[in-house]
């Protein structure tokens, strides 16, 4: 091996070890505080929850015989109808003998992909529109400013009713509704950050040592304009469960057939006076995951507040 | 509208009708020359103009928002000021989980529980319908907040969590301004320096969320208007969506968007009347 590969190798650990060491003090920072905890765990219920059918499989192949005792099948239906909490049934049963906890479970999946996938295609659009706006300014700010305002006059949820409206029901359509309702918050978010970060010294330095505008905004703006979004998107992706849960519960999301939050929530209207858990869980785990994504997203901010952070490491 | 098998006559008939034979621009000319004319088209399904279905109902879904809209005034922004005035209290703390809970409670979830404790359970109030505040009878006041006030809770309390979230932070800042230091040292009472000083240099930001709250309370009277059957816009959409009843569609978000775009104007407005030293003119 070569000195130079050699020297290389070792500015490459040691700029690993000192990134390991950051995540650590991360880590325990983040430990610290109770309610980011307590969303964590949530959030890691609501993962396994969302990837339940793949976990069973794993479960069955290598025969563990943890999670085949958990009832799980959505659609079947028993003989126990609308009957209140049981061990057998946690959740009750709804009016057609559907064990609720299994449809809940099953209903994590489409929120979980519903608001990954939407956000994701949004974040890719709408992030480099923000960030090439910044950065130019002049007619293409404007343009991207322009379509940012128009799309900025519709409230999201408007915007997701109305593309359903036009595209019709199914999960395809609720995530593409969701990936273009975000796309103007994307924007808007990281154009501000660029805006600000287009002004730094080392910006100008790079551009004197003759950075290309493409390297600039890729290497040097982006990465430092993104903790910002990445922490918002923590809040987009609650407002996206929340979202999709509204527009199932009004019977305009993913086929009826398949069994989400909002629509467990919608199908047992009927039966609210005599059921009384058909009306709570649903909302309830709802409401548990908006939370603990509201509150890891605010931990999360809290450790990105690079004031606070200087101020923890050296003690002041 | 004629079926699947629609005779082809028939189907050119509608389309010469609709206009849907002539080219698309030619087709967007005419409709923008109607929306000045304020016509939307007829329904497909009613055969009625679009424009008086929503005329009965707006009144309808402003009369919600507008309920919605005070209680969260009135729930988020005391609630605010207490918990700044009494920071790190057992006062704080509570409204602190509350409005963490208010924020993310679904409005819809939030209306189920409501229909299911005051309507079912203790039977105090209607959980469905509208009546109108004035007729040719005169006032009904009972009739027509009854029938708004637990659906307005519904709407409400995700922007009075917000409200109370903002006018805390505001109100903190402004409380550690040494303006009101000297004022306490001047020997003015706790409530003027609160309520005169510190609450009304709070209100900028707290009316910075103003555009927030009103997109909530849109979306939100959409949904709840489902869940406690008020024929207003929001039900209009929806069941005019399920029904692929288009004109009302585009006639019901193209009233959205102007509403919120004016609703947006009239916050800047506000800002300018709250805070002297923003000016509009250059």
């Amino acid at each position: 091996m070569s000195q130079e590969s050699q020297a290389a190798l070792e500015a490459d650990l040691g700029l690993s070890r000192r990134n390991r060491r950051g995540f650590k003090i991360y880590a325990r920072r983040y430990a610290r505080d109770k309610r980011a905890m307590f969303g964590l765990v949530v959030l890691i219920l609501f993962v396994l929850a969302a990837g339940y059918t793949q976990i069973a499989e794993l479960d069955a192949k290598w025969d563990i015989g943890i999670v085949s005792n958990i009832p799980y099948d959505p659609q079947i239906q028993g003989y126990e109808l609308l009957e209140g909490p049981t061990l057998g049934h946690p959740f009750g049963t709804d009016n057609l003998g559907r064990d609720v906890l299994s449809r809940l479970i099953s209903g994590a999946r489409v929120s979980m992909i519903v608001g990954l996938f939407g956000l994701t295609m949004a974040g890719l659009v709408g992030i480099p529109l923000g960030v090439l706006a910044a950065y130019y300014g002049g007619w293409v700010d404007m343009i991207v400013m322009r379509y940012i305002d128009i799309q900025w006059a519709f409230p999201n949820f408007i915007i997701a009713v109305m593309l359903v409206g036009i595209f019709g029901l199914g999960l395809q359509n609720v995530i593409f509704a969701i990936f273009l309702a975000y796309i103007d918050d994307f924007a808007r978010v990281i154009r501000g950050m660029v805006l600000a970060i287009k002004e730094e010294d080392y910006i100008l330095a790079s551009r004197a040592l003759g950075v290309t505008d493409a390297r600039l905004m890729i290497k040097h703006i982006f990465p430092n304009a993104l903790p910002p979004v990445i922490v918002l998107s923590s809040v987009f992706f609650a407002a996206a469960i929340l979202l999709e849960s509204g527009l199932t519960f009004l019977g305009l999301g993913v086929s009826p057939l398949t069994p989400t939050w909002g629509s467990v929530l919608n199908d047992a209207r009927p039966f609210f006076s005599s059921a009384w858990w058909l009306a709570t869980f649903p909302g309830l785990v709802i409401m548990m995951v908006v939370l603990s994504t509201n509150f890891v997203g605010d931990a999360l901010r809290d450790l990105n507040d690079v004031r606070e952070y200087d101020s923890s490491v050296t003690g002041a | 509208m004629v079926g699947n098998e629609g005779d082809p006559a028939n189907i050119e008939k509608i389309k010469n009708r609709l206009g849907l034979n002539r080219p698309i621009p030619v087709q967007y000319f005419f409709y923008l020359k109607s929306i000045v004319k304020l016509d939307l088209g007829d329904s497909i399904y009613l055969r009625l103009p679009v424009l008086d279905q929503i005329k009965t109902a707006i009144p309808r879904s402003l009369s919600l928002a507008f309920v919605s809209f005070v209680i969260a005034i009135l729930i988020g922004i005391p609630a605010g000021i207490i918990s700044a005035t009494r920071r790190y209290s057992i006062w704080d703390h509570g409204a602190t989980l509350i409005a963490f809970l208010g924020l993310a409670m679904p409005g819809f979830w939030l209306g189920v529980l409501l229909i299911l404790v005051f309507g079912v359970w203790l039977g105090l109030l209607p959980v469905f319908g509208y009546m109108p505040l004035f007729d040719k009878d005169g006032v009904h006041f009972w009739a027509w907040f009854s029938r708004l006030i637990l659906p307005a809770i519904a709407t409400g309390t995700g922007s009075a969590a917000i409200l109370a979230r903002q006018t805390r932070s505001a109100m903190l800042e402004t409380l550690s301004q040494d303006y009101i230091r000297t004022a306490y040292a001047k020997g003015l009472q706790e409530r003027v320096v609160i309520w005169r000083h510190a609450f009304r240099n709070s209100l900028i930001p707290v009316i910075t969320v103003m555009g927030i709250i009103l997109a909530l309370l849109l979306n939100g009277v959409v949904i709840i208007e489902v869940v406690f059957a008020i024929n207003g816009l929001g039900r209009l959409l929806v069941n005019s969506i399920l029904g692929r009843d288009y004109p009302i569609v585009q006639g019901v978000i193209l009233l959205t968007a102007v509403l919120f775009i004016l609703a947006n104007f009239i916050v800047d407005i506000l800002y300018a009347f709250v805070n002297p030293r923003i000016r509009y003119t250059d």
